[in-house]
């Protein structure tokens, strides 16, 4: 899916947050946005253009804006903290104790996660993310995949009562959905359908996966792809049914194998239909810089290389 | 054990408050002592501190926990719970008995506040540095609501050795925080020995004044002086104010005051629990109330 057409015309996921934001500041009052310096790059500076007294700047100081979150909370806001994935994870403590513990409405929108961040390299690509957050009790997290669905979770984790994480992403993202899309948190939809297996993909990996399924057809193999943009709470129905139905699964992230997408899709089939799984995801390894792409093919988390485990996965399937 | 009304100003207020912290350095003893641990050091530096916010300076009682008019109080050292709840219990927020419960399987009393427990906790804290965070976060809510609510944060001395805590004065100070009120309390010891000999803290008003905060330094177990400090820094305009309040670990309790081993993971002895309460001031039948439970 680098299609450069169909990239031309999107928008980045984290340039969908932020337009989406500026209407959303109309019709809920109290949403404030927090910044450590960063507004250009996260795409909340759309929402600080509109309402600018409602962004409040924290400076480069990630703890201190994180645990304020929890103030603004405390006092009837509804704060958004932004920053970049890694800088969450610099301040999970406070996201742990001072948003999850003392369960404020409080959201955490992290830009820049994964390989997607591209050339700023190693340091600075987030692939431990998901799994982090997943881990703290009371956290919701989202990866939407494409910049119809990033609006859509926007207003949805506004809707919601509760500490949420969400992923954007810094580079070009292909439209995926239509305009009837429509964004549930905790549900996972059936993009194309396959009886042979089931590819099941979140962030920058849905459209990765959709290609490989391209791939397989010319094998012959009938992939089936899930987006699947909630990682917590996992929608463990649908991934039973595709186990079910499909009996073999491959999971593809953005993120270290460990502890993310794979891990969650993991647990919900080891509690229901047990069945081969292959995990494509960084190897637990740092990375790098590079584009996207290159990057992609170098970690092997580009379209080939979910085919590749495709095939691996219906080996393993009696 | 019924609670006590807040007192009337002017009517012989400072014996008030004393007796107030009297009772508080007692009540944490006892639920100390019947938890089998705790941090009884940090927890009695803080006492006149504790009843002058609650018995004078604070805009809240126990019917306005949720009034969005009230004033906040954050315990950014968590772990002087017992004198947060026994300030509670004092003043009604919570009840004197249930609170001798401290850091038992089911009560809400838990070892660090938490506000899913307690309506009257404002925020769950435990982890150093967190609470003047999310003061300044209620700071900043309040003034863009413009609810002329005032937020304090009462901080530990080793505290400020985090990190997060000098993120949070400089926000307070860029964002010009005048609803905010700090409060050290500086009683020169943490966990294992002195600031000094773990990360020194000195010159710490400078420190604070470096930062943009409005800086008073007071004996933290003077009543008139703790109420002078707080007056002076509700009429502090355009910055935050911080009061660093000297204090003396184990106020109270002789065999305790400044001996760094009773900061924290305390067993008293039943003996020890009762020359404490003793030296204390209570009588044999608040005793009896606060130890055999």
């Amino acid at each position: 899916m680098s299609n450069p057409a169909l990239i031309a015309n999107s928008d980045s996921l984290r340039e969908a947050f932020g337009k989406a934001l500026v209407p959303l500041g109309d019709e809920f009052p109290k949403l404030v946005v927090l910044d450590a310096d960063i507004a250009g790059d996260t795409g909340v500076h759309h929402f600080r253009k509109a309402h600018p007294s409602r962004l409040v700047q924290f400076g480069i100081a990630e703890q201190n804006m994180m645990a304020a979150a929890g103030g603004l909370a405390a006092v009837g806001l509804l704060p958004v903290v932004t920053t970049f994935a890694v800088f969450c994870l610099r301040a999970i403590e406070q996201a742990r104790l001072s948003l999850c513990y003392a369960r404020r409405n409080a959201k955490i929108v992290a830009s820049h996660p994964g390989l997607d961040v591209g050339p700023d390299g190693g340091s600075a690509q987030a692939l431990e993310d998901l799994a982090c957050f997943r881990a703290i009790p009371g956290m919701t997290v989202i990866s939407p995949a494409d910049p119809v669905e990033m609006a859509q979770a926007t207003r949805a984790i506004l809707e919601f009562d509760g500490p949420v994480y969400m992923r954007t992403g810094r580079s070009p993202a292909p439209r995926l959905f239509g305009d009837d899309h429509k964004f549930e948190i905790g549900k996972g939809q059936i993009l194309h359908d396959g009886a042979d297996l089931t590819i099941i993909a979140c962030g920058a990996e849905v459209a990765r996966a959709l290609a490989a399924a391209d791939l397989l057809k010319e094998d012959g193999i009938a992939a089936r792809v899930v987006n699947m943009p909630t990682i917590k709470p996992m929608d463990v129905n649908l991934v039973a049914r595709c186990a079910r139905e499909t009996g073999a699964i491959v999971t593809a992230e953005d993120h270290n194998i460990l502890g993310g997408l794979g891990g969650a899709v993991a647990e919900a089939l080891a509690a229901t239909v047990p069945c081969p799984v292959e995990f494509v995801g960084v190897k637990d390894v740092f990375g790098a810089s590079g584009e996207p792409e290159e990057l992609a093919y170098a970690y092997e988390i580009s379209a080939p290389f979910i085919a590749a485990a495709a095939r691996r996965v219906l080996k393993r399937k009696k | 054990m019924k609670a006590q009304l807040k007192p009337v100003p002017g009517i012989d207020l400072h014996a008030q408050l004393a007796a107030a912290a009297a009772f508080v350095r007692r009540h944490t003893v006892a639920s100390i002592y019947h938890a089998g641990s705790g941090h009884p050091g940090g927890a009695l530096s803080a006492t006149d501190l504790l009843a002058c916010l609650y018995g004078a300076e604070m805009n809240v009682w126990p019917a306005s926990v949720h009034d969005p008019l009230r004033d906040r109080f954050v315990l950014s050292k968590g772990h002087a719970a017992p004198a947060l709840y026994a300030a509670g219990a004092y003043y009604g927020f919570c009840d004197k008995k249930e609170a001798l419960s401290l850091r038992k399987l089911n009560s809400p009393f838990q070892g660090h506040p938490h506000l899913l427990d307690l309506p009257f906790v404002e925020t769950s804290t435990g982890s150093l540095g967190q609470g003047i965070s999310v003061a300044i976060g209620m700071a900043v809510g309040l003034k863009l609501q413009k609810i002329p609510a005032r937020v304090y944060a009462l901080l530990g001395d080793g505290e400020l050795q985090e990190g997060e805590v000098w993120e949070a004065a400089m926000s307070g100070a860029h964002h010009k925080l005048d609803n905010l009120c700090a409060v050290i309390d500086y009683n020169k010891l943490q966990s294992d020995n002195s600031n000094d000999a773990i990360m020194r803290l000195e010159p710490l008003a400078d420190k604070w004044r470096a930062f943009g905060w409005a800086v008073a330094e007071i004996d933290g177990h003077d009543i008139a002086a703790i109420l002078e400090a707080f007056r002076r820094a509700g009429a502090t305009t355009e910055r935050p104010a911080v009061i660093i309040a000297h204090t003396v670990k184990g106020k109270g309790v002789p065999h305790m005051e400044n001996i760094p081993s009773w900061h924290g993971s305390v067993k008293f002895t039943r003996a020890q629990a009762e020359e404490a309460i003793r030296a204390l001031g209570a009588d044999e039948a608040e005793l009896k109330e606060l130890l055999d439970v």
